[in-house]
């Protein structure tokens, strides 16, 4: 009954929006999940269990993968396809392609879990997925590229509005590096040489792995910011001047910082610097969009006292502009030379990917839910009250990293008064004990978070669905 | 003044001029490494042996079981020039060191100790205890048990196909005989035998069993494979026999 009410008459495809967004939210616990556990094998061993499947090694790219190309990916596509088409105006080009890139995409999700489970791996950082899942994610992606520049150029709107100029670059460069850095030798369907070696198959895997970074987490989820939060703070962009400068800005220096990755490897020195150059010089494009986001709730700041969902995003962007300063900081030869190899680089992921990806997230996906079912949300207490547990949760998570990061980097480098190393490699581990306990908790506190949403989001729909059957019935009658 | 209005009304330009705008980072950073030929070192013996030299079937099934059990996720196997890593894990990684290593296995994090140097430290006993229950050798640990590596029979009906695979990929397998008598100029005569892809079983089963690295020389389990790629690890290149100055002009 609800099909008729909400169903293919709509002047927007929004039957593909609802289908990403429930996804995102279920691949955003399925992947959280997955990250407290092997954040509490790390502080309690025995939970591998001896099981090959669940050790800390199979499962945390579970975790990545299901975390950025589930909940990130499917975030993304579902805002994608919404704002494309509000902002040009235009339905998708294809409802059949569209549903295609849905089931393609949900179809890599779990084949690239199985696939890690299973040991069948490149060993590659964020691109373990073995030869087959690539080419599948290769097709997907030419779908979705079709389909997205396809409703951009049927737009009724002469000028392409910024937030698809950051959806496009997102596009075109995930392509790129998923391409380049996926070149491979197939042995059988579940195995694979990459065509690469040592330090240019490094070199290429931290272009890929800096830029997904880049793009797929900074520069789509700009675009997701671009559009909703000044649709939720009712104010239009505060510079269109400085969306121009930040997005080219952006788009140029990403690329050439990757090798801050590899400093003091055995990379050619001048590579290292170029990277660390243009990580600093990263800094100012990066906060660019941050003032921008920030300053288009000029004149709407009493709303923060009301709206959970402005509140998510102000904070998400607050921890863009850190994250993206602290990022630069870290490239840095020196500061480099203490961090690399600690903690201290998983909280700075972490600050970034729960601090900005999920919460600009959840700011997207707490405005869009409703109007995509028609509906109001079931409880604007329990945003609240998830605000709170992710902005608590993400505080305990990377203060826990920050400490024990820096002391491993201290404990590594310390010497005695004879000049000796004054601690084994072992004694830097039970150090990290209590830091391990802290971090699991800190992420529990935000998967409690993404599950009140999960129960909150399932409610609204549930409800929206029951006042649709219900106005029919009345009308029949 | 330039006029931004023309590329957003133009999604043909707006799309070009992205891509060129990302392309150009890795055009200037990435591309030259593969011509300039101080990327790699050259690292020979005074008799004009090259000391790096690709794994031996064992040592590269190994490889394969360290890749799939997710090690690079807490080891790194790259030693970076400073006092403190030199004391602890000895000296610092060259680049030909992993010339032969698809995919790298350089690491991000150290969750672990760095595993670059790790080969001949401990003896093929303790690596198994270690592997099996790392906690009975190391209390701090937190590592995984591994137990099921001992009782896995290797398989190597593929190990032919993947050293083929790897000889696509430009590491310097024998596939015939020019190839061999070839590898027997480069890297001597004892190494060439293990290089040649036609007797990729033989071999492998002959180091599983004088090398009994799993304590049981009947039988070649995936322990034996990965303890022998253990215990390669950063012993190929001999820097008593080098000149340590060799290295500064490549970094």
């Amino acid at each position: 009954m609800a099909s008729v009410a909400i169903g293919s008459g709509e002047q927007y495809n929004y039957d593909v929006v609802r289908k990403f967004t429930i996804m995102a939210l279920i691949w955003g616990a399925v992947g959280m999940l997955v990250g407290v556990f092997i954040a509490s094998e790390l502080a309690w061993p025995f939970l591998n269990f001896d099981i090959p499947y669940i050790t800390f090694g199979r499962l945390r790219p579970v975790h990545t993968g299901a975390v950025i190309f589930g909940f990130g990916g499917s975030a993304l596509f579902a805002t994608s396809y919404y704002v494309v088409q509000r902002t040009c105006q235009a339905r998708l080009l294809s409802d059949g392609m569209a549903s295609f890139t849905f089931w393609g995409w949900q179809a890599i999700i779990v084949l690239a879990a199985l696939g890690d489970v299973m040991g069948y791996t490149q060993g590659r950082e964020y691109a373990e997925m073995e030869w087959p899942i690539d080419l599948l994610i290769a097709v997907v992606w030419v779908a979705y590229a079709i389909v997205y520049i396809g409703t951009v150029m049927k737009r009724k709107e002469p000028h392409i509005y910024v937030a698809n100029w950051f959806y496009l670059a997102f596009i075109l460069a995930t392509a790129l590096l998923h391409i380049f850095n996926n070149l491979a030798i197939p042995v059988s369907l579940t195995q694979s040489y990459p065509l690469f070696a040592g330090a240019q198959d490094a070199m290429t895997q931290w272009w890929y792995g800096h830029n997904a970074v880049g793009f797929f987490l900074t520069a789509a989820f700009l675009g997701m910011m671009y559009y909703f939060v000044p649709k939720q703070a009712g104010r239009p962009i505060y510079s269109y001047r400085l969306s121009i400068v930040h997005f080219w800005g952006l788009a140029f220096m990403y690329m050439w910082a990757g090798a801050h990755h590899l400093h003091w490897t055995a990379i050619p020195d001048w590579t290292s610097t170029l990277a660390a150059t243009f990580s600093i010089m990263l800094l100012m494009p990066s906060w660019g969009g941050m003032i921008n986001g920030i300053m288009t709730m000029s004149g709407a700041w009493d709303k923060l006292r009301t709206d959970p969902i402005l509140r998510f995003m102000i904070v998400a962007l607050s921890f863009y502009g850190m994250s993206t300063f602290e990022g630069p900081m870290m490239s840095l030869k020196d500061v480099n030379a203490l961090s690399h190899y600690t903690d201290w680089t998983i909280g700075h992921v972490h600050s970034g990917a729960l601090g900005w990806v999920a919460m600009i997230s959840f700011g997207a996906l707490y405005h869009l839910l409703p109007k995509l079912w028609d509906t109001k949300m079931y409880s604007i207490k329990l945003i609240n009250a998830h605000f709170w547990l992710a902005t608590i949760g993400t505080l305990l998570y990377i203060t826990a990293m920050w400490i024990s990061g820096i002391m491993q980097g201290l404990m590594w480098r310390a010497y005695d008064d004879f000049g000796n190393l004054q601690y084994s490699f072992a004694e830097s581990v039970a150090a990290m004990h209590p830091y391990y306990a802290m971090r699991a908790l800190g992420g529990l506190v935000f998967l409690a978070g993404m599950v009140l949403m999960l129960y909150n989001c399932f409610m609204t729909i549930r409800q929206a669905k029951s006042v649709a059957a219900g106005g029919l019935a009345a009308s029949a009658a | 003044m330039f006029d931004h209005g023309k590329i957003e009304k133009n999604i043909g330009l707006m799309l070009v001029l992205t891509m060129f705008t990302i392309s150009i980072g890795g055009l200037v950073e990435i591309v030259p490494l593969f011509f300039i030929k101080g990327t790699v070192e050259d690292v020979k013996t005074p008799e004009g042996i090259k000391m790096v030299r690709p794994y031996s079937p064992l040592e590269q099934r190994g490889r394969d079981i360290y890749i799939r059990e997710g090690c690079y996720l807490c080891h790194s196997q790259m030693i970076r020039p400073f006092r403190d890593e030199a004391l602890r894990y000895g000296h610092y990684s060259l680049a030909a060191e992993s010339q032969y290593d698809h995919p790298f296995q350089w690491g991000s994090k150290r969750t672990g100790p760095d595993l670059a140097r790790a080969g001949k430290k401990y003896s093929n006993e303790w690596q198994v205890q270690h592997l099996i229950a790392p906690r009975s050798m190391v209390p701090e640990s937190v590592m995984p048990n591994y137990p099921w590596l001992l009782t896995t029979p290797l398989d190597t009906s593929d190990v032919a196909d993947r050293m083929a695979a790897l000889r696509m990929t430009g590491v310097p397998y024998s596939a015939n005989k020019a190839e061999y008598d070839n590898n027997v100029k480069e890297f001597g005569a004892d190494v060439a035998k293990q290089l040649h892809i036609p007797d990729a079983r033989k071999n492998l089963t002959e180091q599983a069993q004088s090398g009994n690295y799993d304590g049981d020389a009947s039988n070649v389990t995936e322990m034996d494979a990965l303890v022998a790629y253990l215990q390669v690890l950063g012993t190929m290149v001999d820097f008593s026999k080098l000149d340590n100055d060799s290295f500064v002009k490549f970094r």
